[in-house]
This record gives C-alpha cells, structure tokens and sequence, in this order.
C-alpha cells in the first residue's frame, strides 16, 4: 500500500512540477523538454494505474512522436528573436486569477464530495491482460470510432502537409 | 504475477488532474508564445487523459483507456496541424507570438 | 358742304404734307442720296408749300370779307366724347384734324413758307460742306411740317400738336453737331425751358375744355358769349396766364427766355429760321388765335404787356454789350418778341402780328447774313476780330445794312411801320409802357449800329490767315439775302399809316380775326391820343433812333477808345450786364440743381431703399432663411440620422472590444464562460441535491 503512494506522489510531484516549469520558462526547448518530463510523469501515472498499454502508447506516440514534432517546429522557427522579448501577454494577472477561480470552483466540487468515490465491491482484474482487453473493446465495441479517427489522421496528415509545405 | 494492488482513493487522481488542468490553462492564456500555448494545450489533453484512466481502474471497465487512446490520437492529429499552420504563418510573418496574430479582427 | 371750294383752298391740308413727305424720305433713305438730290427735294417742297400757300392766299382775298374763312377736316383724330364742363353743361371732346385758313394764318403760312423757302436755299450753300447734310434738311422739313401744322390748325390740340413738333425740332437742330458738349447742352436746355412753358399750356387747354366745353378756336367765342362771363373773370384770366406761359417758354419772354440766346449753337440757317422768323413767334400766333379770352381778361394783358416791355429793355441791355455776333441778334430777337407780345398785351393784336411779319423778313436777313460774314471769316464769330469788312464782302454788308436801318426802325422801312405802330397803340394804353418801349427802341438802334460798325468798318482787327480766305459768299446765299433786303424795305408798306395817307391794308385785312375788345375796355382806354398826336409820335421815336445811331457811331467809329474806358469805369455793373446778370446761375441754384438734387436722392432711395432693401435685402432674407434651412438640415434633420447611427456606435463598442483577433483573450472568454456555467450548475445540483 505505501508503495502506491510513494509511486504516486513521486509521479505527481513530477508531473505538477515540470508541467510549471514548462508553463515559465524563456526558452522554448527548455519548455519542450519539461513537457517530455511531465508526460513521462504521465506514463508512470498510467502505470501505477495498471494501464500497461497506454503507459507504452504514451510513451512512443506522445514523447516519441508529438514531442519531437515539437521540436523539429521549435527548430524551424526563430528562436532567438522570441526569447528575448516579453513572454507573457498583458492579460496575465486576469488570466491567472480566472483560471485559480476556474481550479478553485472544482476544487470545491471535489471537497464537498471527497470520500464518496469508492470502488466497487468485486474489484475486477484489469491489468493481466490490459492490452488484450483494450484490443478486443476498441475492435467490437468501438469499432466506429476506430475506423473515424483513422480518418481523422489521414486528414490530419494531409493537412499537415498542405499547410507546412513550401510553395514553389 | 502479483494480485491486483489497491486503488488509491481516486481522489488523488483527480485533484492531480485538476492541478495540471489548471496548469496548462493558465499557460495557453498565458504566454505569448504560440509553441507553447500547443503545449500546454498537450498538457490539457493528457490531464484528461489521467482523469480517464483513474475512473477506468475505479470501475474496472476498459472504456475509460479506450476513450484516451482516442484522446491521444485526436491531439497527435492535432498537434500536426497546428503546427502546420504555425509554420505557414511564421513564414509569412516572421513571428510566432499570440498577440502580433489579430488580423482576423472587425 | 355743297359749294365746292377753289383749288387751293380745298388743298390747304397739303401745304405742311409736301415737307412732311420729303421729310419722311429723308428718314428712310436720305443717307444714300447725293446733296444736290436732297436740296432740290426739301427746297422743292418748301417751294411747293409756298406755291399752294399763295394760291391759297389769293382765293381767299376773293372770298367777301365776312367769309374768309376755309376748313378742311382730314379725319376725326379724337371722336366726341361726351362730358360735364364746370358750368354744368354737357359738352362734346372732340378734336378733329382739322385745317383752317383765315387771313391770320394765310398771313402766318406765307411767312413761313416763304422766308422758309429761302432760309432752305440759303442753307444749301450754308451746309454744302457739313456732314449730316440730309439729317439736317430732314429736320429742318420736319420743322416746317410741324410750324405748318401749328398755323393751320381749327383747334387747340392739333395747335398743340404743331407746338411739340417745332418744340422738338427745334432741339435736334440746335444740338444738331452733337458731338459738341455746348451743342447738345443747348438743345437740351431749349427742350426743357420749352417744357415748363408747354406745362402752363397744356392746363390752359385743359381748363379751356372744362369751362367753355370745346377747345375749336370758332366755338370759343360763342362760348364765351354763351357763358356770360363777367369782364375780368377769374377763371378766364387763369385760362389766359396760363397760355401765356407756354407764350413766355416757346417766345423766350422773361423768365424763360434763357434758351435762346444758348441756341444759337446750331447751324446759322436754324438761327434764322427758327429761332427768328417763325418757331419764337408761335407764342404770338397762339396769343392772338386766342384773343377772345385775352379780351375778357384786363389783368391777363396788361401782365403780357408789362412782361413783353420788360423782357425788351431787360434782353436789349444784354445786346449792348456781346461781343458774338449771333448772340446779339438772339438777345435782340428776344427784344423784338417783346415788342410783339406788348402789342398783344395792349390790345393792339394786329400791330402785334405786324411787326411779326417784319420781323421775320430783317431778323431772318440779319441772321443770314451773319452767317455770310462768319462764312467770310472762316468760322470767327466775335465782332472784337472783325472790321473793314464793307469793301470785301459787298453784298453781305449792303444787304445787312438794309436789315439794320429796318431793325432800328428808320422810316419807311419794314420795322418803322409796324414798331411805329406798337408805340402808338402803347401810348393810348399807358404811357410807362410807351416809354419802356420807347428807350429801348433807342437802344436797339444803337447796339444794331455797333455791330454794323465792329463787323464792317473802323479798323481791321482780323486775325491775319483769315484775312487771306475773306470772301463773299456764293449765289445760293447771297440771292436769298438780296430777297429778304427788298422785303425788308417794302414789307411795312402793306400797312402804311392812314395818318400819313395810307389806309392800313394789312390791319384790317387781319381784323376780322381778332376779337372785339369789351365794351368796359374801350372805355376805360385813356384817351391819351389827345396828348401826343401820331406824327409827334413818330417823329420822337426817329429823333431818339437816330441819336442812336449817332452814339454807337461816336464810340465806334470815332473814338474807338471809349467803350473800353466806359466798361471799366462802370466795373461791377458792366460785369454784371456782360454776365447777362447772372440769371442762368441764378436758375440753376434755385431750380436746376434743385431737380438734380431731387434726381441725386431719388436715384439713393432706388440704390439704398428699393435696391438695398427690397432687392439686396430680399437676397439677404432669402440667404437669411437659406442658413437658416442650412442649419436645420444640418443639426436637426442630419442630426437625428447621426444620432441613430451614434447609438449603434456607443452600442457597438463593447462589442468591438471584445473582438481583438487575439485567440488568447476569447480562451479567457471561454473561461470565464465556463466558470459561469460552472457556478450555475453547481447552483442547480446544490438545490437538487438539498
């Protein structure tokens, strides 16, 4: 049982701090890499949640592929000039004080009705075979959805393409 | 192969989505810099995704990592585009802050 | 009328059609044709007149002495309109264009067309070398038309008719050189002297009208009789006052006599013949043709005596000392006018009519013949430049001469019989006027002698280039002054004085014209003929003439150096009489800068008043209301659009706020968005769950 915790502070301290950190940071790849740092966290979340497949698909799609997308973007635009000027738009302070309101009200939520989430009684094994059931949920039951979201990334694709490419 | 361990209360799970929710909202309202802005955009998407995957293991239904399996393709598309686009407006621009973008204005 | 009249009596109307005819051509055509085109037509027609007014003449001797009377109608130029006269009868307004010969005017168109006649030829030498030559006879036929018609005519308004016309005439022809200031200034003075004068006779005719209810010259003396006005009749001595103002402006008496002596401005032949034969002496006529109602007003005659004497002593004073010699002969007509008018004042209207006629013939030649002397001398008029000029212009000064010895009134020729005949009817009315008219007889002879003497004899004191072009004038002059010499020496001797064995022809040839005198006049006349007898008379007035004569000679031919020391001695007074005392400046300050002024601020009430009120301020108003509409269109009517369009702006801007392009701030609005939805939902569950 302390294990669990200790995994998930451990993860969550990590999780919460690089995500800060990527939020104020001047430079951009410092910001990239803290992102890496706190979807990493994410992972270990994943996994101390016993979602072994996703704790994998996190890692290679997410850090392996959107973080370098990041980065390769980072590249290509110019960095030095952005980092010298002022980082953050003159909406700040309102921003902040909203988005704390935004937390606090949920925050409340969760306090009035902390201690209610329980588990059920028969706490059904999901983790041997996670990959597999996730296989068989996402190709029966979900198998619409599926079929969309491949669609979804060919014309994500496309566009991408057609968006960043160099007209000649 | 071990027994199943314990849930912690989820609680926790879900305050530690909310931070990183709140996080990533005050960083898309935030900073200038629109690299960034996606990022903590990304930052949002995966504070749900922790949300998802903390009730899935409450109620021990696979759905929940069904739905974030979806949520990270839909931000992978995502990010793509955008960053697409930031690169298409900074060739013509030559900037990538939020605030000099308003051409789409009365 | 059954009786057909002789030839020419029923062809009295075309006496003044000949001139009227060719004055017409020249109107519409003279300018294309040669001079001597226009001489033979103007003269010839001129010449025709006279020929039809002789024919006239001697058929109507024929006619038995009560009868001489013939009238010719041409048409009805006013038809009868029917009104009340004062007295309260009814009465008929009607004035046909109707002719009348009777011995005055067979006397009266005789002397025009005669002395007219030759004044035209005289001025085809005369104006042989001006410009305007068909201009000028045009008008001088005009004229001729005009007096014709003056003479002929049965009733006051065709009388009237004539006066205008001779009137204006008179105008074009003094201002006939236009283009000179004086020239014009002259003829326009002449016009509006003669105006005031035809005001006065135009309200005699209209009160002639009204009170007697005809204005035919017949029916005036039935009217009057019809009337039973009283002797010295108020109403008719108004009537008579009042043509004899229109006298006193067309015969230059005082106080209008001021035009004449300026006319003399034009050419030498109008001097002549309007301005000495026949135009002034329409007064005269007029007076005359109306001697029934001069006759019933006692206090109406003597004020034309009294006018007539004073206007020829005044106007012979002035003669004595002009040095132009036109403007001698113009103050001297304006003496001899005076003469005429105190005959008809005294009574003496045939005397009167007499002196007319003789007057025509040597004032017509006096002028002509100074015409011949300034043709002579190349233009010079001032009798101060000439001299010595008896031997080189021969005809010109014997024939001068002739008119001269007429003038002063030598016996036996033209002017002694009938100024003779003045003074005596003048004598048997009263003796002041006799006297007045007796000195300035004395004094005509004299300043006449000193022109002959300053123009013909003594020194030369001619400038030397004229001296070389002196010469006589041609035959188409000199002829029509031989003529008017002899009719100067035989003209008086139609009326020899019955006293002398004559039997006075021409007085009682003209009697039957003239009005009666009343009963209470004759009475009244004083008997003064047992004082001084005609022959003692006559033998006065010689006496004084020739005493004249005798002075103008002494100071002009003997010692020439006198009039000099006489002027300066006299100083002021000579100036004064030099300056013809002052009396056009005189009328100008009181009358004719009076008009001017009236003229000055009626012309600043047009310009200020009419103008700048009415006209400038109506475009002020309308520009006033124009802004005034401005302003309303402006704030009120715009305003109200504005107003409208400033709400949808005001309303607009918080939206336009919002929408900045800026991603980041609608996220916050997404927020914030949330964050309503949020509490509102928390709300919602809070009250569900309590």
């Amino acid at each position: 049982m302390a294990l669990n915790y200790i995994l998930f502070a451990f993860f969550a301290v990590m999780a919460i701090g690089s995500s800060i950190l990527m939020v104020t940071r001047r430079n951009i790849i410092h910001s990239a890499v803290f992102l890496i740092g706190a979807l990493l966290a994410t992972a270990g979340i994943f996994l101390q949640l016993q979602a072994e497949f996703l704790f994998v698909v996190q890692i290679i799609l997410y850090v392996g592929g959107i973080m370098v997308l990041f980065v390769f973007v980072i590249m290509l635009v110019n960095l030095d000039v952005s980092m010298r000027l002022v980082q953050f738009n003159r909406q700040k302070w309102v921003a902040g004080v909203l988005a704390l309101v935004l937390g606090a009200q949920v925050l409340f939520a969760l306090w009035v009705g902390r201690g209610e989430l329980r588990l059920p009684a028969p706490a059904v094994d999901v983790s041997p075979r996670n990959t597999e059931a996730i296989g068989q949920a996402l190709f029966q039951h979900y198998m619409l959805p599926f079929e969309i979201a491949s669609i979804l990334l060919l014309v994500a694709m496309i566009g991408a393409v057609v968006m960043a490419k160099r007209r000649v | 192969m071990g027994a199943p361990t314990t849930m912690i209360a989820p609680d926790y799970y879900l305050l530690l989505s909310l931070a990183l929710f709140t996080i990533g909202v005050i960083g898309v309202l935030t900073r200038r810099n629109v690299i960034i802005v996606l990022m903590s955009i990304e930052l949002i998407l995966n504070a749900v995704n922790i949300n998802l995957m903390a009730f899935s293991r409450m109620w021990g239904s696979v759905d929940g990592q069904v739905f974030a399996i979806f949520v990270i393709t839909d931000a992978a598309a995502e990010a793509a585009v955008g960053l697409g686009i930031i690169l298409a407006f900074f060739r013509n621009r030559e900037t990538v802050l939020a605030d000099e973008m308003d051409m789409l204005k009365w | 009328m059954n009786v057909q009249l002789p030839f020419f009596l029923d062809r009295i109307w075309l006496i003044p059609m000949f001139p009227l005819i060719t004055a017409a051509a020249m109107f519409f055509f003279g300018r294309r044709l040669k001079n001597n085109v226009v001489s033979m037509l103007c003269a010839g027609s001129v010449f025709l007149s006279f020929v039809f007014a002789v024919g006239a003449f001697f058929q109507l001797l024929g006619l038995p002495v009560g009868e001489r009377v013939a009238s010719k109608i041409l048409f009805d130029w006013i038809p009868a309109i029917p009104y009340h006269t004062l007295g309260g009868r009814l009465a008929n307004f009607v004035a046909p264009w109707g002719f009348q010969l009777d011995p005055l005017s067979s006397v009266m168109i005789l002397i025009v067309t005669g002395v007219g006649f030759l004044i035209h030829v005289y001025a085809t030498g005369y104006m042989a070398h001006e410009g305007g030559y068909y201009r000028f006879f045009g008008y001088l036929n005009l004229f001729m038309f005009s007096m014709l018609m003056l003479v002929l005519a049965n009733n006051l308004l065709v009388l009237f008719v004539g006066w205008e016309g001779v009137g204006t005439c008179s105008y074009l022809l003094i201002g006939f050189y236009f283009h000179k200031k004086s020239a014009s200034d002259a003829g326009k003075k002449a016009f509006i002297v003669n105006r005031i004068g035809d005001a006065g006779f135009l309200l005699g005719i209209f009160m002639t009208s009204a009170l007697l209810g005809t204005v035919t010259f017949n029916d005036i003396g039935p009217a009057l009789a019809a009337g039973h006005f009283a002797w010295g009749d108020p109403r008719i001595t108004a009537i008579a006052l009042l043509f004899f103002v229109g006298a006193t402006g067309k015969s230059a008496q005082i106080p209008l006599y001021i035009w004449l002596p300026d006319a003399m401005e034009g050419p030498t032949p109008v001097s002549a013949l309007i301005h000495a034969a026949t135009m002034v002496t329409a007064g005269v006529y007029m007076v005359t043709r109306t001697s029934a109602i001069y006759q019933l007003a006692p206090t109406a005659m003597a004020v034309v005596a009294t006018i007539g004497a004073a206007t020829a002593l005044f106007a012979a004073s002035m003669g004595v000392v002009q040095n132009d010699i036109k403007k001698v002969l113009a103050y001297s007509t304006v003496s001899q006018l005076g003469y005429m008018f105190l005959a008809c004042g005294v009574g003496a209207f045939t005397a009167g009519i007499f002196h007319l006629m003789t007057h025509a013939f040597f004032k017509g030649l006096l002028f002509l013949a100074a015409g011949s002397v300034i043709h002579a001398m190349s233009g010079e008029q001032d009798m101060q430049k000439m001299g010595a000029l008896s031997k080189k212009i021969p005809v010109t000064y014997w024939t001068m001469l002739i008119a001269t010895l007429a003038i002063a009134g030598i016996f036996s020729f033209a002017g002694f019989m009938s100024k003779d005949l003045i003074l005596g009817k003048a004598y048997e009315h009263d003796a002041l006027l006799w006297a007045i008219g007796y000195f300035t007889a004395g004094m005509t002879a004299f300043y006449m002698f000193r022109l002959i003497f300053l123009t013909f004899h003594g020194q030369s004191r001619v400038d030397h280039e004229v001296e070389h072009h002196i010469h006589e004038s041609p035959k188409s002059m000199l002829i029509p002054l031989v003529i008017l010499a002899a009719l100067s020496i035989i003209g008086g001797w139609v009326s020899w004085p019955e006293i002398l064995g004559g039997n006075s022809r021409f007085v009682h040839f003209l009697e039957p014209v003239i009005a009666m005198p009343h009963e209470a006049r004759v009475e009244t006349a004083t008997g003064a003929s047992s004082r001084l007898g005609e022959i003692q008379l006559m033998i006065l007035s010689e006496g004084l003439v020739v005493l004249g004569i005798a002075f103008a000679w002494y100071l002009y031919i003997k010692r020439t150096d006198l009039p000099k020391k006489i002027a300066t001695s006299l100083g002021g007074f000579y100036r004064t009489v030099y300056n013809k005392y002052y009396v056009d400046q005189i009328y100008d300050a009181m009358f004719v800068n009076r008009a001017k002024d009236l003229g000055l601020a009626l012309g600043a009430f047009d310009r200020n008043v009419i103008d700048g009120a009415g006209v400038n301020g109506a475009g002020w108003l309308t520009r006033a209301v124009a802004r005034l509409s401005m302003w309303w269109d402006t704030w009120i009517v715009d305003g109200s659009v504005r107003l409208g369009a400033r709400i949808v702006w005001l309303f607009s801007y918080p939206v336009r706020m919002i929408q900045d392009g800026l991603v980041q701030s609608y996220m916050l609005l997404v927020v914030i968005g949330l964050i309503g939805f949020l509490a509102y939902y928390w709300h919602i569950v809070h009250q569900a769950v309590r």
